[in-house]
């Protein structure tokens, strides 16, 4: 497997005034050229700490990662800027990472201008990006928010795409936008991903759309990956409780499917980060704990399937 | 036979205009549908189609200016909500319609304990002393599934997390047994398994108290759900009603076909690609002269850029507001 990213053993930690925030607690995951990985979880568990960490935007406790075999840590100056041209993000709020008063062709431009392209160059690029992105040429010149929701989403990916980079972090890149443009926005990014070989961490709570669009899936509660496998995998047979009860509680857009189901709803809600309970971070909400949970944390053992899980009883 | 009692709710005709200087907005054009005793119906379309402005509407809680109801009628226990003066309006929300909003952070009051907001509720719509009414809002935050509710009772909202705001905002609209809830949006900010929780709250409260529910939602997969009825919205008018099976089986509106099929269902094949509406809703302040979804519409006809297509039932039960429906044979 030829990897873009791998990630060892990382850990976030915010220090606030009421004690420390365990945001990310030992993540070990590796993406692989051309791959989506799917990164699940509710809000709170970590998934866009983790996001930012690649991109050294929240300092890293401990733990590597490693861009294309280059440690992240180290980077500093043009080296920094050299990674940050391989890996770029997208957000969730198209509107809130735009500036409100710079034209679309400035925002887009902006990271070539920076990389030191010339500006007739760049103006070049930009009419090029915004043309894959399906935005009109006369978008150019107007601003943020003369543009709908999902429009905003495409100026975005036109910026994230403008230096070609290797790996994209799409952090809830559709959670803010209509059902019909929605499929606009992933369609989109599926078409620039056979295009252009690019990779994408796939940052979402939507598990319908993380199904559709991910090879591989990590699930995450409270900082730790629970369970990673193949997408088939995950909703075919998963094997952590969380995995489960996840999978369960996502609504079913088909009437006689959803009345038909068993579902377990999970009681009570995501335990406080700054004081995670002790043993496996899931016990206080799993339907199979039982005493040893409360003490000993699973570990993250690997399946025959190839598929990895921390649960005592799989 | 006796005549069919009368539904809880009635809407008909319905139209609320807001007057901007930009000119007249129809957000809420002709719009009717009718709810009835421990029955769901859902009130579906995306952002900007009217769909919080009707429940705004049904309460009278709307911004007045911009907005304002111009025609149609509320129909609940034998009155007319729209003719109703402010007064009299007080005691229906609350008292027999309930209402929970999609934020339940910013619908709560932060400086009082939610003990207390429970308790207004009470004091204000029935004969409650305070102390029996405190009593009684335990006895409602217990009914919700409160975890630890004597504790809760003297907490401030934000010490509470989205999910218990919320319970506490359904402990509120239920507190009076109101024979109608308004719920607009009232999961979307939440995570999926506290969403299942409290999914699963309205529908034991319903079963208990036999409510009629209005649940507006853009969420198809939460429709599926919830609803037994839906009602689908589009730039300010409902295109399409049926029963939940048949509007999920068989829709007969382009744009309802096209939000059904823009929604991946989990455990289904992967689709290579999912099917998307081109194109995005027009602003109200340019609606074409046709059918307002002609412009994404894969079955337009030239007719549909002339005429606004009337509802018309092709089928029992059935409603659909398209020119293209109508010709479906069966």
């Amino acid at each position: 497997m030829n990897e873009l990213l791998s990630m060892h053993d990382v850990h976030v930690r915010f220090q606030i005034a009421a004690g420390t925030v365990r945001a990310v607690n030992g993540v070990s995951l590796g993406l692989a050229v051309g791959e989506t990985l799917g990164l699940v979880g509710e809000s709170g568990c970590g998934k866009s700490t983790l996001g930012k960490a690649i991109l050294k935007l929240v300092p890293v406790a401990s733990g590597k990662i490693s861009i294309e075999g280059t440690d992240v840590a180290p980077l500093a100056g043009a080296a920094l800027a050299e990674m940050r041209r391989k890996v770029q993000m997208i957000f969730q709020d198209p509107y809130g990472s735009l500036n409100p008063r710079s034209t679309v062709a400035r925002s887009v431009a902006q990271p070539l201008l920076i990389a030191g392209w010339k500006s007739d160059a760049a103006a070049a690029r930009v009419d090029t990006l915004l043309g894959w992105v399906g935005l009109p040429a006369d978008a150019k010149q107007r601003f943020p928010h003369e543009f709908s929701g999902g429009q905003r989403q495409r100026i975005g990916i036109a910026r994230a795409l403008a230096l070609n980079p290797r790996l994209i972090i799409c952090d809830e890149p559709v959670s803010s936008l209509d059902v019909s443009v929605r499929a606009q926005v992933i369609n989109l990014l599926e078409d620039l991903k056979a295009r252009f070989g690019v990779s994408y961490l796939f940052i979402s709570h939507d598990l319908s759309i993380v199904e559709h669009i991910a090879d591989r899936v990590a699930v995450m509660y409270l900082g730790y990956i629970v369970e990673v496998g193949a997408r088939d995998h995950i909703w075919r047979n998963p094997l952590h409780p969380y995995t489960k009860a996840l999978l369960e509680a996502a609504p079913i857009a088909n009437p006689r499917l959803a009345r038909a189901r068993k579902r377990t709803v999970l009681q009570g809600e995501l335990p406080s980060a700054i004081d995670p309970p002790a043993g496996c971070p899931f016990h206080s909400r799993c339907p199979i704990a039982e005493e040893r949970c409360k003490t000993d944390k699973p570990q993250l053992r690997t399946m025959s399937n190839g598929a990895q899980v921390a649960c005592h009883f799989v | 036979m006796a005549a069919a009692p009368p539904t809880t709710l009635e809407v008909t005709g319905l139209s609320t205009t807001l007057f901007t200087r930009g000119g007249e907005l129809k957000a809420v054009d002709g719009l009717s549908l009718a709810v009835d005793k421990g029955e769901t119906v859902a009130l579906v379309g995306e952002s900007g189609c009217g769909k919080s402005l009707t429940a705004l509407s049904i309460m009278r809680l709307l911004p007045d200016p911009p907005a304002r109801i111009v025609a149609g009628a509320v129909r609940l226990g034998g009155r007319d909500l729209v003719a109703l003066s402010e007064r009299a309006m007080l005691e229906v929300r609350g008292r027999e319609i309930g209402m929970i909003f999609q934020d339940p952070l910013s619908s709560l009051n932060p400086v009082a304990t939610i003990g207390r907001q429970i308790a207004e509720v009470l004091t204000a719509h029935t004969g409650l002393g305070r102390t029996r009414a405190r009593d009684r809002s335990l006895e409602l935050l217990e009914q919700v599934g409160m975890p630890d509710a004597a504790r809760r009772l003297d907490a401030y909202p934000h010490q509470l997390s989205g999910g218990m705001c919320q319970r506490v905002m359904i402990a509120m609209a239920i507190a009076c047994n109101p024979s109608v809830l308004i719920a607009d949006e009232p999961t979307t900010a939440l995570d999926v398994t506290v969403q299942a929780q409290v999914l699963t709250l309205l529908k034991r409260l319903q079963a208990e108290q036999h409510m009629a529910i209005i649940f507006i939602t853009h969420d198809l997969g939460v429709v599926a759900e919830t609803a037994r009825r839906v009602v689908v919205m589009y730039a300010g008018r409902k295109v399409e009603e049926a029963d939940v099976d048949d509007l999920f089986e068989r829709p007969l509106h382009p744009y309802t076909a096209g939000l059904i099929a823009a929604t991946p269902v989990p455990g289904a094949e992967r689709a290579r690609r999912l099917a998307d509406i081109p194109g995005t809703v027009p602003p109200l302040g340019s609606l074409p002269a046709g059918c307002a979804f002609a412009d994404r519409c894969p079955r337009v006809m030239p007719r549909c850029r002339r005429e606004k297509p009337q509802l018309t039932s092709p089928a029992p039960g059935r409603l659909v507001a398209c020119f293209a429906a109508e010709k479906v044979p069966g």
